[in-house]
């Protein structure tokens, strides 16, 4: 499934992708704030060797796996490319590497059980030292990573016992053991409630018996009922297209206004599917905007001057915010479960590109360690894989922060909305010759052109932006650093 | 060589498996294209003209022998060379090829020929999963968009899948009576007791019996669907697969308990045709019988992307139907602490636990033979033993009444072999020779053993085991099909190219199995069959691909048939 504005790009899954990229056979996993630290980005340093291994994501389509196995037991002694763990996924299973040496300290996610995808499933120690320091981080990860639980009472948690290191994630096979008084879905509803996080116990059951339907799921993850792949149930006779029939069936949702005469159905292709679902899942996030102004005159003479040497716009503009990012990195943080910042330790620019009939993030890894020259070659092969259809999923999906470039029909400014498990969506205007006063009160003429970042408020908060705009304004007014 | 029987018996004690209700559903097809051919034979040969002159002299001696009314002691003349009791497939199997033999053959039915395959198991689910196979294509979206093609939603009549059911049933039996009317095989109804050695009597209910005699007798009773206790089935809301083949009513949501070949297909057909289902497996996981991993793609295909959620390790114990105003109520039990553990509340279960022999009123105990469970114990020559551990002399049991194998086909081969004995040629039937099929979308099929049992047996003789893999990704047809989900497995002898087992999960893997079967029945090895030659593109390649990718350290057999061909001059290529 292609994913423009993916959403689950974690940050263990971006990290996994890319180590994949190295000649290794499977995707590694465990990350670790630790990897922040050699960068002289701002990070948490405290439990310094103790890592965490992450659920990785072993294909596009990939929300949770399953622990089919772990190869190596507590306590044992692990080197770097050893397989820890067999992992099933919705496609195969998969040995899963470590990426470090180290100890592992403990299973938080036990054989048969299930964790999505970025879950911490299991803890490594760097010395021995460390085990005890890590199983206590284990008992409390085994708490946290259960996400579709309901939310713990606060007053008893706050100084009654820890959880134990074995207790298992809320994510149990699908034999939910329920209280007296239980809810029932039925099996399909159970998948949806899991795909779109939906708490049974929260929804209100409208079928048969009060159980819950998968009608009643997808209204709670504010879904429209999707009315394909349901397979029709009693359909007896083929009836011509007559829309009035429908309201005869007064069981059937029918929210859909009847289509206007003479109109025409399109279903959306797998990409714009995709697009949908993922814009749909961006207004569960509270965004705002911040605009700035910037001043272009400089970027454009040294595009012209680099123009020929195969440098594209494109590539100076995601240079430029990769750069700032840098410097900011909590807009380059995306935020997964409400409760935490996730900060990603490569800066991925995603490129918002339409192609036929759709619209794919490209994204540019590690763009501000590459150099210019190089981020513009490689810029040009992911937009011909594009619109070859021949993108590799992380190629598209492991972006932290997108870019979205509408200058060149010239827009002057826009909004643009936040992908899911992105913090950040930066909107570029055209830049226009405008007449500006100077503080002694001359005029000139200056190329500004107008960026809005579109941002997630729970991470990042109004000044985080204007900062990092401001940052981003001064690379773009004086670009010489773009080209070292 | 008893492995696969093995198997079949030991799950029979822990589900009275799921196994055998399948078997039952398998191969028909084949079987019948086969039957119907010699019918057509032998309706032209004076053979049969004389069997049919002799039946107006039968109704004579009836009367004598029955009011001959010695039991005890064996009759000196017969009324027939070959009773067979049971007129499914297995007992059809055996009176068509006992006429082939010149055997003067009666066969005794209290029902309708056809037994359960034809009326009740693997004919009518055909009908059924032909239909369910069309409408989950054409609701593919994805599916149908790839292929190019634009369908508006698709619709059914449950009225009309189910007349193409039951019209198929009647159908296949009307082609079975007339194929053994035609040959001169005798059909008495009535239900049949063996009342001494080399007697037996036969008669409807409320009337009176009539007593035949035969040189030797064949039991072929069958099954029936085993129900385990605590579960009241009513025929309505609670099923077993004789009710759910009927197709009266499409639920909502469906439990199934037992994840075997009837459950499976049973999934296939309720899915596609809108239900939401549930699966009750009482092993800790689903689809026990197969090789684990055909089991495991099969999970991740048939299972896990559909409507379909699953109990495993539960039992349960008891299932109430829907009355007074409230769902089909089902209790489940921890197989292992067998503590009460959850409770469902659906729309219908279907009760697929496997199939109970129907040995009873058989008259055994006249004879001294005990049942086991059921069912009629018998030797590898499939001769029927008695309480004593003795041979019954002239006495034989085949299909699923003795359980060895429970599967149409295996019946049908059982009754051709001891036909072979009683006519003079020794015959064992190699049961690991007998492929299986499930006929769910894709299909899976097998034959032999799998790779565990193939493992242990290795273990135990000392020999090495390799496995060769191939992926219908890799083959054009079925790519052509847009099927490419697909493996084949095959289980091999390095050291002398013996096949041990082959899986296939796939698009027709049910075809496709036999190219390993009829390997293995006349002990073909892989050094020499794969130079066999395959059309292309076809799905056969796969199987073709799997036998090239072993790598057996015996040399090809000098004497292939590849010496006699003749040198290609033209490439074939469609």
């Amino acid at each position: 499934m292609a994913s423009p504005f993916l959403s689950n790009s974690t940050i263990s899954f971006s990290s996994s992708l890319k180590s994949s990229t190295l000649p290794r056979l499977f995707p590694s996993v465990s990350f670790s704030s630790i990897r922040f630290k050699p960068t002289p980005r701002r990070i948490l340093t405290v439990r310094s060797k103790i890592r965490e291994i992450f659920m990785p994501a072993l294909s596009s389509t990939m929300t949770e796996g399953k622990i089919v196995s772990w190869v190596k037991s507590e306590g044992d002694v692990l080197s770097k490319g050893e397989s820890v763990v067999v992992v099933e996924s919705d496609k195969a299973d998969m040995d899963v590497e470590t990426f470090y040496d180290g100890i592992l300290a403990a299973i938080v996610v036990g054989e048969g059980e299930t964790a999505p995808v970025g879950a911490a499933i299991g803890i490594l120690a760097e010395t021995e030292d460390e085990i005890a320091e890590a199983k206590a981080k284990a008992a409390s990860n085994s708490g946290a990573s259960a996400p579709s639980a309901p939310p713990p009472p606060p007053a008893p948690a706050a100084g009654s016992t820890p959880a134990p290191p074995n207790s298992t994630p809320a994510y149990a096979a699908p034999i939910a053991s329920e209280g007296l008084r239980k809810t029932v879905a039925t099996p399909y509803a159970k998948k949806l409630a899991k795909q779109h996080k939906v708490d049974t116990e929260s929804v209100v059951g409208t079928g048969p018996y009060g159980r819950i339907t998968p009608e009643d799921i997808e209204a709670a993850a504010g879904i429209l009922p999707s009315k394909t792949n349901v397979g029709p149930v009693v359909v007896v006779e083929v009836k011509p297209a007559a829309p009035t029939k429908a309201t005869s069936d007064s069981s059937a949702p029918s929210s859909i206004p009847p289509p206007v005469p003479g109109s025409t159905v399109v279903p959306f292709t797998t990409m714009q599917t995709a697009v949908s679902k993922n814009m749909v899942e961006s207004i569960s996030v509270p965004t705002f905007r911040v605009g700035y102004p910037v001043t272009t005159d400089a970027l454009d003479a040294l595009y012209e001057k680099v123009k020929p040497k195969g440098v594209t716009m494109t590539a100076l503009l995601a240079k430029a915010a990769a750069m700032a990012l840098v410097q900011h990195p909590v807009v380059n943080a995306s935020c997964k479960d409400g409760k935490s910042f996730s900060y990603n330790s490569n800066i991925n620019i995603a490129i918002a590109v339409a192609i036929n009939g759709g619209l794919i993030t490209p994204v540019l890894q590690d763009a501000d360690k590459l150099d210019l020259y190089l981020l513009s070659q490689k810029w040009k092969e992911l937009v011909e894989k594009a619109r070859a259809k021949q993108l590799q999923p992380q190629e598209y999906n492991s972006g932290t922060f997108t870019l979205s470039n509408l200058g060149m029909f010239g827009v002057d400014k826009f909004d643009a909305i936040l992908p899911p498990g992105q913090g950040a969506i930066m909107a570029v205007g055209a830049s226009k010759p405008t007449v500006v006063a100077d503080a002694d009160g001359f005029f000139s003429l200056k190329n500004k052109m107008l960026v809005n970042v579109t941002a997630d408020h729970r991470i990042i908060y109004g000044a985080d932006l204007a900062a990092f705009l401001q940052t981003f304004s001064k690379i773009v007014e004086n670009p010489g650093s773009l080209t070292l | 060589m008893h492995s696969t029987s093995a198997l079949s018996f030991s799950q029979a004690t822990s589900l009275p498996t799921t196994n055998y209700a399948f078997h039952s559903h398998s191969a028909v097809n084949l079987r019948f294209c086969g039957l119907r051919r010699q019918a057509f034979g032998f309706s032209f040969s004076t053979h049969s003209t004389s069997t049919r002159l002799r039946l107006s002299t039968r109704a004579h001696s009836y009367k004598i022998s029955a009011s001959d009314g010695n039991n005890g002691t064996p009759p000196k003349s017969f009324d027939y060379d070959l009773i067979i009791i049971g007129a499914g497939v297995g007992g059809h199997g055996a009176a068509l090829h006992a006429v082939d033999k010149g055997l003067k053959t009666a066969i005794i039915e209290g029902d309708v020929v056809g037994g359960t395959c034809v009326n009740r198991g693997c004919v009518p689910s055909k009908a059924l999963l032909a239909v369910s196979g069309r409408m989950r294509e054409l609701q593919s979206e994805h599916h149908m968009k790839a292929l190019g093609l634009q369908v508006s939603a698709a619709g059914y009549d449950r009225q009309a899948v189910a007349d193409h059911a039951n019209n198929l049933a009647s159908k296949i039996r009307n082609n079975l009576t007339n194929s053994m009317k035609a040959l001169g095989v005798d059909i008495l109804t009535g239900f049949g007791t063996i009342v001494g050695p080399q007697k037996v009597k036969y008669g409807k209910v409320g009337s009176t019996d009539t007593l035949v005699t035969a040189k030797d007798i064949i039991i072929a009773t069958g099954s029936v669907p085993f129900v385990p206790k605590g579960i009241e089935v009513d025929g309505k809301t609670v099923i077993t697969s004789d009710h759910a083949l009927k197709l009266e009513f499409v639920p909502d949501w469906v439990a199934i308990v037992g994840s075997g070949y009837i459950g499976l297909e049973f999934s296939d057909v309720y899915t596609a045709l809108g239900s939401e289902v549930t699966f009750i497996e009482a092993l800790d996981q689903l689809m026990p019988g197969f090789d684990p991993e055909i089991g495991k793609l099969a999970q991740r295909v048939l299972i896990n992307p559909r409507k379909i959620d699953y109990h495993t390790g539960v039992f349960a114990t008891k299932i109430t139907p829907a009355r007074d105003g409230k769902p089909v109520i089902i209790e489940l039990t921890d197989a292992k602490t067998k503590e009460q553990k959850d409770t469902l509340e659906v729309d219908a279960a279907l009760i697929a636990t496997g199939r109970a022999p129907f040995t009873n009123g058989l008259g055994l105990e006249n004879i001294n033979v005990l049942t086991q469970r059921g069912f009629v114990p018998v030797d590898e020559r499939m001769r029927v033993i008695d309480a004593n551990g003795n041979q019954v002399p002239h006495l034989y049991c085949i299909g699923d009444a003795n359980g060895k194998m429970m599967l149409a086909h295996a019946a049908s081969a059982q009754g051709i072999s001891v036909v072979e004995q009683v006519t003079g040629r020794d015959h064992v039937l190699n049961h690991l020779s007998i492929p299986a099929a499930c006929f769910t979308h894709p299909e899976i099929s097998m034959v032999g053993l799998t790779e565990p049992q193939a493992r242990e047996k290795a273990e135990k003789e000392g020999f090495e085991v390799s496995v060769a893999k191939t992926s219908f990704k890799a083959n054009t047809k079925a790519l052509a099909e847009n099927e490419g989900e697909g493996l084949a497995k095959l289980i091999y002898r390095p050291d002398n190219g013996e096949i041990l087992g082959v899986h296939i999960f796939g698009l027709h893997a049910a075809d496709l199995i036999h190219e390993a079967s009829n390997a293995i029945a006349l002990g073909t090895r892989i050094q020499d069959i794969k130079f066999a030659v395959h059309a292309h593109p076809t799905l056969s390649e796969v199987i073709d691909e799997l036998f090239k990718s072993a790598k057996v350290k015996a040399p090809a057999s000098t004497s292939t048939s590849t010496s006699t061909s003749s040198p290609v001059t033209e490439p074939v290529s469609a």
